[in-house]
């Protein structure tokens, strides 16, 4: 970038700007690696493997769609999850990622190139990546300069941020979610400043890819209205705006309704509201333009008052519409997810299987260092550069970060979609510096090589420090007073491309700073940048690369690898039924069903709270009823993830609040309560008799203490309260190498009650009758 | 061509079971010692024969008989004739093939062993043979829980089942350890240590079976691939890329009842004593770019050891096996292609490899072992030592136009002695190396 604004003295003007051309794309190409190649330490690392959760169950979808074709996949009903209810995949899925993947798989063999899928479903989101990065150096391009636009695209093609949700093998929506996201939002600039009917229709099928990809599609059909408004509002409408809003918002909502997991959604939920009412409003304005147009002033004014009164019926009367529709259905027609960003407070309160998840958490303070870093010192300068001049384009982006940073403050996962903001407000301010620097640098290098003299340059140097801010704001000022009359003067805009390279002439010759100052202050830029990069890297290569199924530790002799989730998946895979039930906490359901291939009860899709409660209760129960609960539901197996051998800290004893405060929303006999001591959780001697009795921590202390003879928890560092005991309804019929997955058959009914089953067979003739007479005792 | 080659065989076998029987009353075996090695799961077994030829008529070849129960897990009959005095013994190998008998009694299975020179009247030869029996040893009890170990039923015959007359004969049966429950006596027969001692036994008429079970524990792993693919993928650009996909079981006794870490991690001696966690695999030396996974990502628990004759890798499934349980796994490798690629004198080129498991001590139920030509070779022929269902497929990889011919070889039965050289010949134009590059461009 720097190099871009340092053009070769001599070379005519269309030379330069092709040299700058070709420069431009050699680097976006670079960034482009760039984003890809920081993604990869995970492979390198660790290894090609899918990661977390999420994906997993992402990657079942893949591996169902490439065998079975795309009609299989909207039919598909998955009957291996959610026992006995089964899950209407092809509806209840955002089917953007998986199409995508798909598509790239089928391209790639049908050229004989036979990856697998899980080979490109590890790489689609450094892919991805890369496209985010280009696009969002086409929008800020739009905004501020091709400048603006490198230095935007080289950041977010690193921001830890992104990073954390894009690695190779995150195989989640927000991989090409975020791409979708921000070249919408170009193609809305785009539109915007052109007027092109064409980028509008591009405009809605982004949009309608986006909706396809993630469900953080509201928050465009929400932003975009809402920077209508405000150009309405501060009387910046015109038929470009119109254009750009109207056929995004018809089409648009067309092709939504076509996405099977929203449907009737796209017009029947509050979320969408936003652009209807602006919709309207867009009209009206429109509509009150060409009156003008049309009118003397006088007879204008009439028709404003009328055209006022009616308006403001027509708006109250369809307001109190949408507040009854509102109001009339339970969570006010606002999804759960939806109403904990309106209400940071509201899903601790009313939904604890939101609250439970860590990333549906308000973020910390040092969250936003580790992910945007000094990305947050330079977005208020990119904001004040944004105003000197404020155009639409980049009023949209002032908006764009200001509400990011409401709904980051919110979710830590929303983070995801302030990074691209706080890149392009960075780069925007990154740019603009380097401009105003590299700029005074070159006038008084050739000011000195004219044989100026010197004291006037040490004049310059003496006052420079306060002179600096001063001129830049007298400087700010009268830019912004020229874009005003310019506007005024000219109808038409000019193209937002060449704003920049006008406004860095005038800067150039208005604003000069002394050479020492602008040489210092472009190395401590150099120097920010270096940091971010490091920092990147370092959160590249350490933070965000672990796969978290396979665990890794260093430590005196060598590295040692806890790969147990893996290894007791493939032993249920391998030696149980293909038909048997696996029963866990709902965060193991998605690895199972995808690398244990067996049926699970509750998985990470979280979409029925009373099956969830109903695991929750069995595992809070004591055994007998749990294993009544778990029986009536056919399963054969309990998984529980136990870390106090090893000190892994998110194992299933600490989660266990959580099932208790699920089970007893639905289940009123579980008090969470029961599970504490003077409002402590605890497992040693002094935990309550509920908790020590409860199925949870009888799996997972189960002959625990003949490791080592103390029953010593490494993550709770406290020895077991209860010891000794015995497990009459379950075995235990594997446990991973390092303790870390134990899982439990259940008992078959008659291996129990000898004196029950002995008058029963005294009473009938035959054992096996009586059996099946009375299938489960216990009832 | 096959069945015009099988027609032949059927001939060659008709004409030659008819001079075979002719001459089998003109047999007898003077002297027999048998040792059945039933240290491991593969059950191993040694004759030493001295066959006299008491006809009128020169004997070109001789029969083996195997009962029924045998001939369907007999994976290999080997035969060495022997010559010349003590110390200065030559063993020079024999022509076995299976061959069928239209009066064999009880479903009798037969192979025939073609002397090097037909036998003379009066006089003899020495032979040793070795033949070896997979899925021979039957677990009793069928279930057994972790602290146990596995005890296994052997069936066999106190006397050498055997068309001819045998003037004098002995079996030595040896067992892993010391702990024998119970065999069936035979007079003379008696246990010493691991050893058991059936006979002498004097002038038994042919086809002479005595039925015996010897029950004594076998804790050795009874590694079972139940199917393993082997493709090999010959790169002209300078390496061959072999894939191995395993379906791996415990054929033994079959684990009953709770798995207790505690237990196999506390009490190794006796917990768990018949399941194995550890498996070695011999690989070609100057292999590179090894690895081991399975479908859900890396294994990490292997360790690679190359050498200068051989390279070896030890590697742990992701849990150990117990008896019943299984587990799939994936180990590719490449080695340098000049090692293994060569040019015949008649300008074919020629692969030669190993064929059979390169897993020590186990079994393989089904090997499909496939050979992924380079793209544009022609005229495939493989060569082997014993005979296995070929066929021929189209393969498409990276950049393939017309797709590349792989050699498919499939044999059921595979037990380590198998791993012997096996050569593909094909014809190539070196031109087609350049089809890769030129579709880059």
């Amino acid at each position: 970038m720097a190099a871009l604004e340092s053009p070769l003295p001599g070379t005519p003007t269309a030379m330069r700007n092709a040299f700058g051309n070709v420069l431009s794309v050699l680097i976006l190409v670079l960034i482009g690696v760039l984003a890809f190649s920081i993604r990869l330490f995970s492979v390198i690392k660790y290894e090609s493997v899918i990661h977390e959760f999420d994906p997993y169950f992402n990657y079942r979808v893949t591996q169902f769609l490439s065998k079975n074709g795309i009609y299989e996949f909207w039919n598909w009903f998955d009957d291996r999850t959610w026992y006995p209810l089964g899950r209407v995949i092809g509806g209840t899925v955002y089917p953007g990622l998986t199409l995508t993947a798909g598509t790239i798989w089928w391209g790639l063999n049908s050229l004989n190139i036979p990856l697998s899928v899980e080979t490109v479903c590890v790489f689609t989101a450094p892919v991805f990546s890369a496209f985010a990065s280009w696009a969002t150096y086409l929008l800020t391009k739009e905004v501020k300069g091709s400048g603006a636009g490198l230095a935007a695209a080289a950041l977010l093609a690193m921001v830890p941020s992104y990073i954390s949700r894009s690695v190779a093998g995150s195989y989640d929506n927000e991989a090409v979610a975020i791409f979708a996201l921000i070249f919408t939002f170009y193609l809305y600039i785009k539109t915007l400043n052109t007027g092109s009917l064409f980028y509008a229709t591009l405009n809605a099928l982004a949009y309608f890819y986006m909706v396809c990809s993630w469900g953080g599609y509201t928050f465009i059909i929400n932003l975009i209205p809402m920077h209508v408004l405000l150009c309405i509002v501060t009387g910046r409408y015109s038929p470009r705006l119109y254009i750009a809003y109207a056929p995004l918002v018809v089409l648009g909502t067309l092709l939504a309704a076509l996405v099977p997991v929203v449907g009737f959604n796209a017009v029947l939920t509050s979320e969408h509201f936003a652009s209807f009412l602006v919709f309207i409003i867009i009209h009206v304005v429109a509509l009150v333009y060409y009156i003008k147009g049309i009118l003397s002033p006088k007879m204008f004014k009439v028709a404003v008052t009328l055209v006022v009164s009616i308006g403001m019926v027509v708006c109250f009367i369809v307001v109190a519409i949408l507040v009854a529709l509102v109001a009339s259905s339970p969570t006010g027609g606002w999804s759960g997810r939806s109403l904990s960003l309106l209400d940071p407070t509201y899903a601790s309160k009313y939904i604890p299987i939101i609250a439970s998840v860590s990333e549906h958490q308000p973020p910390t303070w040092p969250s936003y260092f580790m992910d945007i870093n000094v990305l947050a010192f330079l977005v208020p300068a990119g904001i004040i550069a944004c105003f000197s001049p404020l155009s639409d384009a980049s009023s949209f982006v002032v908006l764009y970060i200001v509400m990011s940073v409401y709904f980051s403050g919110v979710m830590v996962r929303l983070m995801l979609v302030l990074a691209p903001a706080a890149c392009i407000m960075s780069g925007i301010a990154l740019s603009q510096a380097f401009d105003v620097f590299t700029g005074s640098i070159k006038y008084q290098l050739g000011a000195t090589s004219n044989s100026t003299d010197d004291a006037e340059d040490n004049t310059s140097t003496n006052n420079a420090p306060k002179d600096d801010a001063a001129a830049s704001k007298t400087d700010k000022g009268e830019e912004i007073v020229k874009e005003r009359s310019s506007k005024k003067g000219k109808k038409k805009e000019r193209e937002p491309a060449d704003k920049p390279s006008v406004k860095a002439k005038i800067k150039k010759k208005a604003l000069v700073l002394p050479l020492e100052a602008s040489i210092v202050a472009l190395l401590l830029l150099i120097m920010l940048g270096a940091f971010y990069v490091i920092h990147c890297v370092w959160a590249a290569a350490e933070a965000y690369s672990a796969p978290s199924i396979v665990l890794t530790s260093q430590s005196r002799d060598g590295l040692h690898v806890f790969d147990d989730f893996r290894e007791s998946y493939a032993w249920l895979s391998h030696n149980t039924d293909v038909d048997d039930k696996v029963a866990s906490w709902w965060d193991y359901g998605y690895q199972t069903t995808a690398m244990a291939n067996r049926t699970v009860i509750v998985d990470n899709n979280t979409w029925n709270n009373t099956h969830i409660a109903t695991v929750g209760t069995a595992m809070s129960s004591p055994e007998k009823a749990a294993w009544e609960i778990f029986n009536s539901l056919d399963v054969k197996y309990v998984l529980v993830v136990f870390g106090g051998l090893i000190g892994y800290p998110s194992d299933d004893i600490n989660k266990f609040l959580w099932m208790v405060r699920i089970g007893g929303g639905v289940f009123p006999h579980i008090k969470e309560a029961d599970y504490l001591r003077d409002g402590q959780y605890r497992i040693d001697s002094e935990a309550t008799p509920t908790m020590l009795n409860s199925l949870m921590y009888k799996l997972s202390y189960y002959r625990f203490v003949e490791t080592d003879g103390k029953g010593y928890d490494r993550v709770r560092r406290t020895e077991i309260g209860k010891k000794h005991f015995k497990l009459t309804h379950f075995e235990e019929v594997f446990t991973s190498h390092h303790w870390m997955v134990r899982l439990y058959k259940l008992k078959p009914p008659r291996n129990r009650i000898r004196g029950k089953a002995k008058k029963l067979k005294s009473k009938t003739s035959s054992g096996l009758s009586s059996k099946s007479a009375k299938k489960n005792p216990w009832v | 061509m096959a069945a015009r080659i099988g027609i032949f065989f059927v001939f060659v076998a008709v004409l030659l079971s008819i001079s075979a029987f002719s001459s089998a009353q003109d047999l007898q075996i003077v002297n027999a010692e048998r040792r059945i090695d039933l240290s491991s799961h593969i059950v191993k077994a040694f004759l030493t024969l001295k066959v006299e030829n008491i006809g009128k008529d020169p004997a070109a070849e001789m029969l083996l008989a195997f009962p029924p129960t045998q001939i369907k897990n007999l994976a290999m009959v080997q035969a060495l004739a022997i010559t010349g005095k003590k110390k200065k013994k030559i063993y020079l190998p024999l022509d076995v093939k299976p061959t069928e008998q239209p009066d064999a009694p009880n479903d009798t299975g037969y192979y025939r062993v073609k002397f090097i020179s037909p036998l003379g009247p009066g006089e003899t030869v020495s032979l040793e043979v070795l033949y070896i029996l997979t899925h021979s040893l039957e677990p009793f009890p069928v279930e057994i829980t972790q602290s146990e170990s596995q005890l296994v039923y052997y069936h066999d015959s106190a006397v050498i089942l055997s068309p001819y007359h045998i003037k004098q004969q002995t079996t030595f049966v040896k067992t892993p350890t010391t702990r024998v429950e119970s065999f069936t006596s035979i007079e003379p027969a008696n246990r010493a240590g691991k050893e058991i001692k059936y006979g002498p036994y004097e002038n038994r008429a042919s086809y002479s079976y005595t039925p015996v079970i010897i029950h004594f524990e076998n804790n050795s792993p009874f590694a079972v691939v139940e199917e393993l693919v082997r493709e090999i993928e010959i790169s002209h650009w300078g390496s061959l890329q072999i894939t191995e996909n395993y379906r791996l079981t415990h054929g033994g006794a079959r684990h009953k009842g709770v798995f207790s870490r505690v237990d196999y991690q506390s009490k190794r001696s006796v917990s768990g004593a018949s399941s194995f966690n550890a498996l070695l695999a011999v690989l070609p030396p100057r292999v590179n770019s090894v690895y081991y996974r399975d479908n859900i990502g890396n294994i990490s628990t292997s360790h690679l050891r190359t050498g200068f004759r051989k390279s070896e890798l030890e590697f742990e499934p992701r849990y150990p096996l117990f008896g019943g349980w299984s587990a799939t796994f994936v180990i590719g490798y490449r080695v340098p292609l000049e090692d293994y690629l060569f040019e015949a004198s008649d300008g074919r080129r020629y692969l030669n490899f190993t064929f059979g498991c390169p897993l020590v001590e186990t079994i393989v139920n089904k090997l499909t072992l496939k050979v992924v030509l380079p793209e544009g070779s022609k005229d495939p022929s493989a060569v082997l030592p014993f005979t296995v269902n070929q066929e021929l497929e189209v393969k498409y990889s990276y950049l393939d136009i017309v797709g590349r011919t792989v050699v498919v070889l499939q044999k059921d039965n595979v037990v380590p002695t198998h791993n012997v050289p096996f050569q593909v010949y094909y014809t190539f134009k070196p031109i087609y190396m350049l089809a890769e590059p030129f579709m880059l461009r």
